[in-house]
């Protein structure tokens, strides 16, 4: 509570209607003692006098009445009613929701059919036909609009409580034989009531709008009481003559929706746990860049990551995901970075093309260089232009990574068009020729395929296909098998290893799994916590990896045929990014660890075509 | 696709007869006597009786029930007393001006609604965003009956470019210019809640897009931003963009009726509120029958273009 409080009071726009609507709840609340004039005492005389004349401040309404009187005391019926109306709806509708939901079959069918006979009105006409036969009448138009919105809470709160009551502690409760009056009261309410809050609190401004529609219309309040509607309703008569008559209670209504609305939306915001976490931000076009300097280009292939680093800025933390990652891949060959999740490896290949969703990401140093030009920091336009056309990317989970409401074949079509001047038609037969060179059959009606009508394994050849739409130079691979079965996966595999053979393409696959590296890649890439901890030809490190976090990963790789030896997991957890340890950041779950380990940078030492940052590799001749 | 459609519009069924039972009920509610109202307070008890049984109203009312509904099958929808004409006349001449003001804010508030929503995703946080998200409370904070009135002082008072009420001049006019200028005013004060609404929720169904996967594996392709925002993220936006519009419908059609005081526009709406100040209850009953019936044949249509836009919806 006391956080919801501290997170409302941030919100300042909330404030402000939080403010303005106490001081309005104030002054009604005070009208019957302030020396004002009678609201209801006409003098023709004193008609339409203007505001500001002397003894009448916000001037007469044409029976000659104290309009500021006249504002307040209808500011305070209107209030009143909508409030009520918000209070009845909220009880009746949650009542009927907590029903339906909480008993469930037949007694829940029977109610929602009939709250979706009332929801298929538009309210007005319902409203209208409980005026008409109530008759006109402030009371009655409270009824109307309390009616009217009943159906929207009884469908809220059922929604919730049916989540609720399949719970644990209902069941228990349930099965200390409590009645269902008193689960319903003792554990069912307690939870809904902050549904039932964020509800009212977003509807009572349309509330007290709708009460004063009614009694616009004539069909509520009558004279000579009159609440804000009503008051603008008889003003409507002399509105060319007298604006002022009409302006007073309209900007009255205006200040009062508003400010319940901002309080509304502070309250929804405050109990929303997605907006306080900022993940409700749109990711922009390409990652934000903030370096200082710009490293020396250290390898020499045709892509080449001089010491890159991302973080993820969420609120005060600053998420180290890539701590300076260097690796070079060159022509048809193919580099294998691998590591744990959340070792930083896919940010890493993200890094490459700006595609880290940003906000909260941030590639705050380092190169990455296609031919020799930097990615990092190039014009939107450029860095466009070489997406999917000379890089492309392969990502994992086909089902999430292709539109869902685009056919595959129109995906494919549009993958060349950004990039090529051609005719549908053309596109469209290239796209089909895509399809059959990733070996799926009947091309011609799958091009037609929505990405949902597919399974796993051909999502993701149509995914390998849109990254060799434009024949690129490099593709970059993001776990594209770990969604798959091992038949698929053996089939993708081999169809990636023939592509590089036949058309030169380098390639970056990213996994977790050393089998899969044993199968494709030349050279591997171990990250840890951000970094590359050993890099080296795939069969040496296979063979004789000399950091300990490399010789655990490969242990967890069970055997076929190996007989029942133990796989061994690795102890304990990889450390957060926004507190890693001093030293090397394996030290902590590390069986050789030394007291050195954790003092200072460990750097990443090269040596006989490989490298290795640890202070005690395990170098074992060949 | 046709037996989707077909299988929607038997569910419907239920639905009108649900709102028929309903509307039957409430007006069965009214205390009093519906002849004594007719013919006021002076008239002879011989004459109450003579009324009441004319117009059937000594039998129970689950036979009084099914007489009106089976009349209305046959398209006679009773007399209204007050105007002595057909009810069903009067309500389709009054109903095909509502649908010109509603239908016209309608594509209004749809148009301008989602294009502020996108605009305000597409830049979230930046100046565009923040006026957009003013302007949104404001128009979903003013009363549309009390923005009319304000739109009349400025547009037809002080500037007279506008009209300030009506549907058409009432010397010479009668044409599109005609109707299109008396139309200006009111359609606009009509559709601002709505586009406010829209809007809102435009942004917040862009904002949820535009951070899946797909919308990532778009930008890898090289596809630019433009198309990104209108083409990939709008149209998966849409599919949650679309349910509310129909929602908005009712709202509209439901404002509908303060905008026609306003504006004394000869709609629906308006006669409606003079039928119940009247108690008119034949008119009130056929009214919001031919009107609920209308909005749930739009919520229909609303389903079939759902159905249509996204293939993962079983037809």
């Amino acid at each position: 509570m006391r956080l919801f409080l501290r997170l409302l009071a941030r919100n300042r726009l909330a404030l402000a209607g939080a403010v303005v609507l106490g001081f309005v709840v104030l002054l009604v609340l005070m009208t019957p003692v302030l020396p004002l004039a009678e609201p209801n005492i006409t003098n023709t005389a004193d008609r339409f006098q203007r505001p500001f004349t002397p003894g009448h401040l916000l001037g007469t309404d044409h029976l000659g009445r104290d309009l500021l009187s006249r504002l307040l005391w209808g500011t305070r019926l209107s209030l009143a009613v909508g409030f009520s109306a918000a209070v009845i709806a909220a009880t009746i509708g949650a009542a009927i929701g907590i029903v339906a939901g909480y008993f469930g079959g037949r007694t829940d069918n029977l109610i929602m059919r009939g709250v979706d006979m009332l929801m298929a009105f538009p309210y007005i006409l319902l409203a209208l036909a409980i005026v008409a036969a109530l008759g006109p009448g402030l009371m009655n138009a409270l009824i109307a609009v309390a009616a009217v919105n009943v159906p929207f809470f009884a469908r809220n709160i059922r929604g919730i409580t049916v989540g609720i009551a399949h719970k644990e502690f209902v069941d228990a409760a349930k099965l200390s034989g409590m009645g269902h009056g008193r689960i319903i009261l003792s554990e069912i309410l307690p939870n809904v009531l902050p549904v039932i809050v964020i509800a009212m609190s977003t509807t009572v401004g349309w509330m007290i709008l709708e009460t004063a529609g009614l009694s616009f219309l004539g069909l509520g309040s009558q004279p000579p009481q009159a609440d804000l509607g009503s008051m603008l309703g008889e003003a409507r008569a002399a509105l060319i003559t007298s604006p002022h008559t009409s302006v007073v209670p309209g900007v009255m209504i205006l200040i009062i929706v508003m400010s319940i609305n901002l309080l509304g939306d502070g309250v929804r915001d405050a109990l929303d746990p997605r907006l306080r976490s900022g993940a409700l931000t749109r990711p922009m076009a390409a990652t934000l860049v903030d370096r200082d300097s710009v490293p020396e280009p250290s390898g020499d292939g045709i892509l080449t990551l001089d010491g890159i680093e991302t973080q993820f800025h969420v609120g005060d933390r600053i998420y180290r995901a890539v701590g300076g990652v260097s690796l070079s891949v060159g022509p048809g060959e193919c580099l294998g970075l691998i590591g744990e999740s959340g070792s930083g490896k896919s940010v890493t290949a993200l890094s490459i093309m700006g595609l880290v969703a940003s906000p909260p990401g941030v590639i705050t140093g380092g190169a990455a260089r296609y031919r020799g030009r930097d990615l990092i920091g190039m014009p939107y336009r450029e860095l466009r232009r070489l997406r999917g056309d000379r890089i492309a990317y392969i990502f994992q989970d086909p089902l999430a990574t292709l539109h869902p409401l685009y056919r595959v074949g129109d995906q494919l079509a549009e993958a060349i068009r950004c990039h090529h001047a051609i005719g549908r038609a053309e596109a469209h037969d290239r796209a089909i020729e895509l399809l059959k060179s990733v070996r799926i059959p009947n091309p011609e009606s799958r091009a037609r395929s929505y990405p949902h009508e597919m399974s796993g394994g051909m999502r993701q050849r149509v995914g390998i296909a849109m990254a060799l739409a434009n024949d690129p130079d490099v593709i970059i691979a993001d776990e594209p098998t770990t969604a798959l079965d091992v038949t698929v996966q053996a089939q993708i595999l081999s169809l990636l290893n023939d592509l590089r053979r036949d058309r030169g393409l380098a390639i970056v696959f990213i996994t977790h799994d050393f089998g899969v590296v044993a199968q494709l890649c030349d050279r591997v890439a171990v990250m840890y916590a951000g970094r590359i901890v050993e890099e080296g030809p795939t069969a040496e490190i296979l063979a004789r990896p000399a950091h300990p976090y490399t010789s655990r990963l490969i242990d967890c790789v069970p055997e076929l045929g190996g007989g029942r030896r133990e796989l061994a997991a690795i102890p304990g957890l990889p450390p957060s990014v926004d507190d890693l340890p001093a030293g090397c950041a394996f030290a902590p779950r590390c069986d050789k660890k030394q007291s050195s380990c954790a003092v200072g940078e460990v750097a990443l030492k090269p040596r006989d075509g490989r490298a290795v940052r640890c202070l005690y590799p395990d170098w074992r001749p060949a | 696709m046709g037996s989707y459609i077909l299988k929607r519009l038997l569910s419907a069924i239920p639905v009108l007869l649900g709102i028929t039972i309903i509307v039957f009920a409430i007006m069965a509610m009214i205390p009093g006597d519906p002849a004594t109202a007719i013919l006021g307070s002076y008239a002879t008890p011989e004459n109450v009786e003579k009324l009441n049984r004319d117009l059937g109203l000594d039998k129970p009312a689950a036979a009084r029930y099914f007489i009106w509904l089976g009349n209305m099958l046959t398209g006679d929808f009773g007399q209204s007393f007050a105007l002595n004409r057909p009810v069903i006349h009067e309500v389709l001449e009054r109903f095909s001006a509502t649908l010109v003001l509603a239908g016209t804010a309608f594509v209004l508030c749809c148009f301008f609604g989602i294009l502020a929503g996108v605009v305000s995703a597409s830049r979230q946080y930046g100046l565009a965003d923040k006026a957009i998200t003013f302007a949104v409370l404001l128009g979903i904070s003013i009363p549309s009956f009390f923005l009319g009135m304000m739109m009349i002082l400025l547009f037809a008072v002080s500037l007279k470019w506008l009209p300030v009420s009506g549907m058409y001049a009432i010397y010479g006019g009668g044409d599109l210019w005609d109707l299109l200028k008396h139309l200006a005013m009111p359609a606009t004060a009509l559709a601002v809640v709505a586009t406010g609404v829209i809007a809102r929720l435009s942004r917040s169904a862009m904002l949820e897009v535009l951070r899946q996967d797909f919308i990532r594996t778009a930008r890898a392709k090289g596809v630019s931003e433009h198309r990104v925002i209108w083409g990939h993220a709008l149209r998966a936006a849409m599919v949650s963009i679309i349910p509310v519009l129909g929602i908005q419908a009712g709202f509209v059609l439901s404002g509908a009726v303060y905008i026609e005081i306003v504006f004394q526009w000869p709609g629906v709406g308006r006669m409606l509120v003079d039928a119940i100040l009247k108690r008119d209850i034949l008119l009130v009953q056929g009214g919001v029958v031919l009107v609920a019936a209308c909005y749930v044949i739009f919520n229909i249509m609303v389903d079939v273009a759902q159905s249509l836009l996204d293939p993962r919806i079983k037809t």
